[in-house]
């Protein structure tokens, strides 16, 4: 796959502080997540492909574009929907977004008919007519996802969009994420310190620590791999012969207190037969998790390792 | 496609260049600025000084119109020369400064205010255009206020009075034309900066005059107690006549400017520092500019 993001050594310095340190990855997924604590760099690196700050050393390429050098045409090929309220005051909804297609190139007839549909399309058609200043913290990121999209960029940089959002509006906002991103026409690169807008819109993630990558994984694959673990709660007398009946099927078990074991099941074992085998010894399975090494247990070994990196 | 099928679809169709979206600023700026009652009745009324003159001048070279009027030697009542002109543009510049007060404060720190900057900063669009942008709406509704109607005027003159005339006193021409756009250009980046820096309208607004009329005083308490002429380089309004009366007459100097823009005979710096005070002015509301408008703030 094309990558959507190269860093090849990328620091950026404020006041000869380093914000970011030394960065390097390439990013090649449909759907990336930037995750890490507050201030680990994940707006600031945003900010850096879209051509805020400029490197203090090495390169970052947008789709094979340096942005020291290509700034204007990376910025092209990019919608924003920034972590802050952000908007143009005393302007209604569908003209600020029409203003905003503008801007980015459309003609004026095709970005008034854009905004009309970006504004029907992240729900807030009813209200488009009204100024962004009377809008609910809830309308003002629609709108903002509105503007981001309404002039059909590549690539979708989404900054904290789920901020203050109630669960309602969360789970909507989510909805409409991963909408776009299954239809496959852009890539999106998702910021957040919240692990569950991330584990539930992206495929790539990136682990931000105080500037440096702490960790680089492709979810995906993480859940492919994490299927062949199970943990299992049991009551029954025969446990002993339950396991022993789950290693003759080539399972690896490590039994737990109180009847809970963790497996390794081997490929072409299905859970069904689990069940089988449970029933066979006469032993009850209570409970039968998948024991995913999840998003959070990736991201709490790269905060602990000391100096920001695994 | 219909609004009602919410889909998300991507946009392959043309763009636009450059200088259309350099436009679109303006374009949007001068639809709210249209809707304004104040604005639209003030700016008309900046119309009736320069349409009062292009009276006279008509009066002027109509024999008829005289005679009705029983006006001997209306020449020698109001001549059309250098101080005609100079007048017109001291009183439009002023009605100039009026407008970039009132239009001023309300172009970047609203943009400031809701964090509208990285919204524009994030589209193929620089921060120069973004200046450019904004300072074309002031630059647009100045220039109608200014060398517009003075050239207008002097054409007007010209064509009544003979082309003699007007090769005589091409001067005038260039020095309305210049002289009213380094006064455009100094109000344009003095609103916008202010604008940039002091996020409440009014005050920015009123901020423009204090440094238009506060700095003329200040040059003029330097001048009485040091008995010195250079506090007038501390004066604005004496910097911009000192370039007008040089612009309009050259070394030959008749007048000493007009309306609040005079340049007292005798009183002179040497024009050079009157360049050299404007330029200042000039880079500061740049490096002003240059710090605020960002994509995004530098937390330090």
């Amino acid at each position: 796959m094309e990558p959507v993001i190269e860093l090849d050594g990328l620091e950026v310095c404020f006041d000869g502080r380093p914000i970011l340190k030394k960065l390097k990855a390439t990013l090649t997924g449909r759907s990336i997540g930037l995750l890490g604590p507050n201030g680990a760099g994940k707006s600031t690196l945003l900010s850096t492909l879209l051509g805020f700050y400029p490197p203090s050393a090495g390169t970052a390429r947008v789709f094979g574009r340096d942005v020291r050098t290509h700034a204007r045409e990376v910025r092209g090929l990019i919608g924003y929907m920034p972590e802050n309220d952000a908007f143009i005051a005393g302007m209604s909804g569908v003209r600020f977004v029409r203003l905003m297609a503008e801007l980015a190139g459309l003609p004026r007839e095709q970005a008034l008919e854009r905004a009309h549909e970006a504004f029907f399309y992240v729900g807030l058609g009813e209200v488009r007519y009204r100024t962004l200043g009377t809008y609910s913290l809830g309308m003002k990121q629609s709108a903002k996802l509105a503007q981001a999209i309404a002039h059909g960029p590549k690539l979708l940089f989404l900054d904290e969009p789920t901020n203050g959002l109630d669960p309602p509006a969360r789970s909507r906002m989510i909805q409409l994420i991963q909408e776009i991103r299954d239809r496959g026409d852009l890539r999106l690169i998702l910021s957040s310190h919240l692990l569950r807008d991330v584990e539930e819109c992206c495929d790539e993630v990136l682990i931000l620590k105080d500037g440096n990558i702490a960790a680089f994984c492709n979810l995906e694959e993480e859940r492919r791999a994490n299927r062949r673990f199970l943990e299992i709660e049991t009551r029954g007398e025969n446990n002993g012969d339950f396991l022993a009946a789950l290693e003759r099927q080539g399972c690896e078990t490590a039994p737990g207190a109180q009847g809970r074991i963790k497996l390794i099941m081997p490929d072409g074992l299905e859970v069904r037969q689990i069940y089988q085998i449970a029933a066979a010894q006469n032993v009850q399975v209570r409970r039968l998790n998948h024991k995913r090494d999840s998003l959070e247990d990736i991201f709490l070994k790269a905060m602990e390792a000391g100096d920001g990196r695994l | 496609m219909a609004v009602y099928k919410k889909v998300y679809r991507p946009y392959e169709g043309r763009l636009t260049g450059p200088l259309a979206r350099l436009l679109v600023i303006p374009r949007y700026a001068f639809e709210d600025l249209h809707r304004s009652k104040f604005l639209n009745t003030f700016f008309i009324a900046t119309l009736i000084y320069p349409l009062i003159c292009a009276l006279i001048i008509y009066v002027q070279h109509n024999a008829s119109a005289l005679q009705l009027l029983n006006v001997q030697n209306a020449r020698g009542l109001i001549s059309i020369n250098v101080t005609f002109f100079l007048s017109l543009l001291g009183w439009q510049s002023v009605m100039a400064l009026f407008m970039a007060a009132f239009v001023g404060p309300g172009q970047v720190s609203p943009d400031l205010a809701n964090n509208g900057l990285s919204l524009y900063l994030a589209r193929p669009f620089s921060r120069v255009e973004y200046v450019l942008g904004k300072m074309s709406i002031l630059v647009v509704l100045m220039s109608l206020m200014t060398w517009i109607p003075g050239l207008l005027l002097f054409l007007l003159q010209g064509y009544l009075e003979g082309w003699s005339w007007m090769t005589d006193n091409a001067r005038i021409a260039s020095g309305i034309f210049f002289g009213s756009w380094v006064w455009i250009l100094l109000l344009s980046l003095l609103a916008l900066a202010l604008s940039a820096w002091v996020k409440w309208k009014p005050a920015a607004g009123a901020l423009m005059f204090v440094l238009f009329f506060v700095t003329s005083a200040f040059g003029a308490t330097i001048n009485a107690v040091e008995r010195t002429h250079w506090g007038n380089l501390a004066s604005i309004s004496y910097l911009v006549g000192s370039i007008w009366v040089q612009l309009f007459e050259g070394a030959n100097k008749t007048t000493n400017g007009a309306v609040f823009f005079r340049s007292p005979i005798g009183e002179e710096v040497p024009l050079w520092y009157c360049w050299a005070g404007l330029t200042a002015i000039v880079l500061a509301c740049l490096y002003m500019l240059a710090r605020k408008i960002r994509g995004a703030e530098v937390v330090r």
